[in-house]
């Protein structure tokens, strides 16, 4: 299993120096669209979604007559939330498939895994999830939102319906870290407390003792950042212990991966949350949106995802970009987005942040209600501005690194 | 004092949680020698078959109780008449094999359901203790635990089933002589020991919710109580459960849930280390 | 032909082949072929480490990416701290080796054997996984490595050659490293296993009480095996921080340890080329199962045959229950009747196991 036959019949040396291969198709090929995400093991929750926006995206521009003439090809790898092969597949859509761009990575772990193996190779990358902020690169582009486009406003929110006194439970890692800082520092803005904050590995199933330990703080709500599929069971043996009608709950992390549907409407209803896309949102866009995407993956399909969006907006961001570009060329696209490009997205305006390559859009507080998720306020253009405090990509165009953004 | 009778019942729950997901394994290997590493699947599926009952409707406690430990048990004798037979006497060939068949339950139900996790609600709403709040449920899995564990031993000490198992077990040539035919009582047991599996693992859905990949939380924990325990099957899944179970609460509560997993790792460590062959290794050797 | 020519002719094989693919590969493929290589090559290192301590010591190790993860781990956590990468190469082999032989003087002179040691090992390696992935804090760190928990340490530095911090080794330069340190652990493993200490080795895996009545101390042996084993997968595990300039918690977890079994027992348990070639095998399986998905709602075969625990699982299982030796003892009797006839054969059952 050496070589493989197509290499050796090229017969063609390839040189080590990596530059070579950053954007070498022939002019009528399709333009190459990689996606790099986990569609079986753990996190295929995250990840499904994720592609059918993708997809849907690429059939959508292929339909309209594809970006500059020429069709757009999806190369689709699944990591198998194996980190291993993230690093393989990035490889090998930049080393083989020489794509243009490549969607994808769900946890940070993973975006800091593709990130210098597309960094290395020159091949642009936009990361489409929420995350803890501060990621600065001039080879990547955010379309996720960060803390302080979201705790910052839900806290306030929070505290004015409930109380001044929060617990907050949290995944250990680092965007559970990081959020719960972030919703520490604005409850405490806001004239609050945090009594505790207590953090949980991601497979973590048994949380009866932290039940009892909430109950003995007596906070007024309960912040959750808890993620994945084990913590879905924190809701249901909070809600079995009865602990749901007498203390609330909010959350950024609560219905990305679709818990409100999940669960049970006894089990979480009235939850806060506070995202940049809900499927309910009404304006033409999105309408439009969500019958095509029902047309497409059928009307029983659940939810579409926060993350959908992301990845969906991203792409279409992508997009706009080269057709302003005239061209798929890394240097050129990056130039275009960093003039602040921006779209018509179903969340509502969308506009590349220059300095941060983050974005700049609407986020919406929603309740959970019956499965349902109902919007209950919007906040208009919100800045990436955790990440702009620490980053500035136009004047240091070759900073490359993850800030801890000093709360 | 409130908290502490609290405490107490998470203890209770912890040690009963810990003899269900490993009661199944213990018969298995206690009667066959044979390690059981898609034991987890087992319990995975258990999950499966009691959810997907109650969402067609079959009452929430018919299909934990009764559909579970059936669809389950049915497949350990399948698995028991496909793979294991071929390979009783080599425990490490049925460990690996086992283990192929956990990667491949945890494919095909994955294919079949995909990674979301499912669940159903614990039913029985809660009960107060002084100030505070505790599932009810959490009591019937309690329960659940103590009338499996005295089922188990009702059947081996007083019945003629258990007689020919307990004999089988000690000497399947003999008992062959008198006239037992060992690969039925073999592969009634792995169908038994799967049953129970079954049981757990959907009388624990509710709790924990369910994924195809769930199983490996469960079958690092069972291995470990069922070799801590030793050979025999009940005081050693009892004796190891209350053993671990208790640690791992307490830590749980006094430090965090992971300092908890990491104290209970390391005291079975030790205990293996101090009595090689389980606790039942040493003490209550005569039980059952 | 006897079976000691067959033997040599057989190293000849694997040295001629091993050169030719370490010299041929960056000069006819392409820069990701030899990347996907290399950490082929990286791990077929840490699939002989559990060939030698299982497939000829007989101790079966649930754990050995215990030593993996921590040669990792200690050289990213050193790197970070030195920045020349001589000494924490070298660390990321003592470290786990001495680990190994801390862990192995518990169990062999605790006399603990067989299914035992499977517990303690697969043990051990989830007592690291649970710390490890719980260090996400900023108060977790070693020097100025902070340790990450679950999301891992990104950004570990190369390595260089020695003692010059500033001559990082290249993609291509990790390939020779990587093709390089196989053949020598190969090679190195072959002499090892021929001497006496070898002989011994086998000896006990064979019959332990007999080995200890002819007047070796088993415990000893054992825990020398072990203990070179543990140095084994500790540099492979600094060679793979290597590659994918990260490390993260799952290189501890369950589904690492599994597969390096999975890669012995197709290969075959008492051979050395066999681990290697099921894990190279195994390994450009998963990977090509999960490139090029379908996209959109894909039907439930499609499903099926893009799905690696599956197919995985499907192969552990008719292994073990139709070719339990693995491939190469296998298409070794298979090749040896068809060569000398049944009498051959027999002579060959009696003589102490061979590498193929």
């Amino acid at each position: 299993m050496t070589i493989n036959r197509r290499t050796f019949l090229k017969g063609t040396a390839a040189t080590a120096s990596a530059g070579l291969f950053s954007s070498s198709a022939w002019a009528d090929d399709p333009i190459g669209v990689a996606s790099i995400h986990d569609l079986s093991g753990g996190l295929d929750i995250y990840g499904k979604p994720m592609v059918d926006a993708i997809t849907l995206a690429i059939e959508e521009a292929n339909a309209a007559g594809g970006l500059l003439g020429r069709q757009l090809k999806l190369v689709n790898y699944d990591t198998q939330s194996n980190m291993q092969l993230y690093t393989q597949f990035a490889q090998q859509a930049a080393l083989k498939d020489k794509v243009a761009v490549v969607h994808g990575g769900i946890t940070s772990a993973s975006r800091e895994v593709i990130r210098p193996v597309l960094d290395k190779f020159k091949t642009l990358y936009f990361y489409n999830t929420q995350y803890e902020g501060g990621v600065c690169d001039r080879n990547q582009f955010d379309t996720g939102v960060t803390p302080a486009q979201t705790v910052e406003k839900l806290v306030p929110y929070a505290m004015k319906k409930w109380g001044k006194k929060a617990y907050v439970v949290a995944a250990d890692y680092n965007y559970g870290q990081i959020t719960s800082q972030w919703v520490k520092k604005y409850v405490m803005e806001n004239g609050g407390e945090v009594s505790s904050i207590d953090f949980f590995p991601l497979d973590v199933t048994n949380f009866g003792p932290t039940v009892s330990k909430i109950q003995a703080a007596k906070p007024d709500f309960v912040w959750s950042a808890l993620v994945g599929g084990a913590h879905i069971s924190f809701y249901r043996q909070w809600a079995a212990a009865g602990m749901r009608a007498s203390i609330p709950m909010a959350s950024t992390t609560f219905a990305v991966g679709n818990e409100h549907i999940v669960l049970s409407p006894e089990e979480c209803n009235g939850m806060l949350i506070c995202y940049n896309y809900f499927q309910d949102l009404k304006n033409p866009v999105n309408e439009a949106f969500v019958a095509s995407f029902h047309k497409r993956f059928g009307a029983d399909y659940p939810n579409i995802t926060e993350l959908a969006m992301g990845t969906y907006q991203g792409f279409r961001l992508w997009a706009e970009a080269v057709k302003k570009a005239g061209s798929v060329d890394r240097l050129k696209v990056i130039e275009a987005l960093e003039t602040g490009i921006s779209i018509d997205a179903p969340s509502g305006k969308v506009t590349i942040d220059p300095p941060t390559h983050h974005c700049v859009l609407d986020v919406h507080i929603a309740e959970v209600s019956d499965k349902k998720l109902n919007v209950l306020e919007d906040f208009a253009q919100q800045k990436p501005a955790d990440t702009a405090a620490v980053c500035n990509l136009i004047k240091n165009p070759n900073d490359n690194q993850q800030y801890v953004i000093k709360i | 004092m409130d908290l502490v009778a609290l405490l107490a019942i998470q203890v209770l729950y912890a040690i009963a949680s810990l003899a269900l997901i490993s009661v199944g394994l213990a018969i298995i290997f206690g009667m066959m020698r044979v390690i059981n590493l898609a034991h987890g699947e087992f319990l995975m599926l258990g999950g499966y078959a009691a959810i997907v009952a109650t969402n067609h409707g079959s009452p929430i406690w018919l299909s934990m109780l009764v559909v579970a430990p059936v669809v389950v048990g049915v497949l350990g004798v399948i698995v028991e008449r496909t793979i294991i037979r071929f390979l009783y006497g080599r425990m490490i060939d049925t460990m690996l094999a086992t283990w192929g068949l956990s990667l491949l339950l945890v494919g095909l139900t994955t294919a079949i359901f995909g990674n979301t996790t499912v669940g159903i609600s614990a039913p029985l709403g809660s009960i107060q203790i002084g100030a505070y709040r505790t599932s009810a449920y959490t009591l019937f899995v309690i329960a659940v635990a103590a009338v499996v564990l005295g089922a188990i031993f009702a059947v081996l000490r007083w019945t003629r089933l258990g007689l020919i198992a307990r004999g089988t077990m000690q000497n399947a040539n003999m008992a062959a002589a008198l006239g037992v035919n060992p690969p039925r009582v073999y592969a009634v047991t792995f169908g038994v020991g799967a049953a129970l599996s079954g049981l757990a693992g959907a009388v624990l859905a509710p709790v924990s919710g369910v994924f195809p990949t769930i199983g490996v939380a469960y079958v690092a924990k069972s291995f470990i109580t069922v070799i801590g325990g030793g050979a025999a099957i009940l005081s050693g899944t009892v004796s190891a459960s209350a053993l671990f179970g208790t640690i791992n609460q307490i830590a749980t509560f006094v430090t965090t849930p992971v300092f908890g997993e990491v104290a209970l790792l390391a005291a079975a460590i030790v205990l293996i280390r101090l009595l090689p062959q389980g606790i039942t290794g040493r003490f209550f050797r005569r039980g059952l | 032909m006897s079976a000691r020519h067959l033997n040599l002719l057989g190293l000849a094989l694997v040295g001629i082949i091993g050169l030719a693919v370490m010299w041929l590969t960056p000069r006819l493929a392409e820069l990701d072929t030899v990347l996907d290589l290399t950490v082929y090559m990286i791990m077929a290192i840490l699939a002989l480490s559990l060939a030698l301590i299982w497939g000829y010591g007989g101790i079966l190790c649930f754990g050995q990416s215990a030593f993996f993860g921590l040669g990792a781990y200690t050289y990213a956590i050193a790197m970070f701290n030195m920045g020349e990468s001589t000494v924490p190469l070298l660390l990321a082999i003592v470290l786990p080796a001495a680990f190994a032989a801390l862990l192995g003087y518990f169990m062999f002179y605790g006399r603990i054997s067989d299914v035992y040691l499977g517990v303690i090992t697969l043990t051990m390696t989830l007592i690291l996984f649970n710390s490890v992935n719980s260090t996400a804090g900023p108060e977790f760190h070693i020097g100025t490595a902070r340790l990450g928990g679950f999301n891992g340490i990104p950004g570990i530095p190369p390595l260089n050659w020695p003692l010059n911090k500033n001559a990082p080794v290249d993609l291509e330069g990790m390939f020779y490293l990587s093709s390089g340190a196989l053949l020598l652990t190969y090679f190195g493993l072959r002499v090892l296993l021929a001497s006496r200490f070898g002989r011994i080795i086998v000896g006990i895996r064979e019959n332990e009480r007999r080995a200890e009545l002819l007047g070796y101390d088993p415990r000893t042996y054992k825990l020398a095996t072990f203990t070179i084993g543990g140095a084994l997968a500790g540099f492979a595990g600094c060679l793979f921080a290597n590659w994918g300039n990260f490390v993260s918690p799952t290189i501890f977890g369950l589904a690492q340890s599994a597969q390096i079994i999975i890669w012995v027992i197709v290969g075959g348990r008492g051979t050395l080329i066999g681990p290697v070639l099921g894990c190279i095998g195994i390994q450009w399986l998963s990977a090509a199962l999960g490139a090029n998905q379908p996209s959109g709602g894909s039907d439930l075969w499609s499903k099926i045959f893009a799905n690696a625990p599956l197919i995985l699982g499907i192969i552990l299982i008719a292994f073990v229950l139709l070719v339990p030796r693995g491939l190469v003892p296998t298409l070794g009797d298979l090749g040896q009747m068809l060569l000398n006839g049944r009498r051959e054969r027999k002579r060959r059952d009696l003589a102490p196991q061979q590498a193929e």
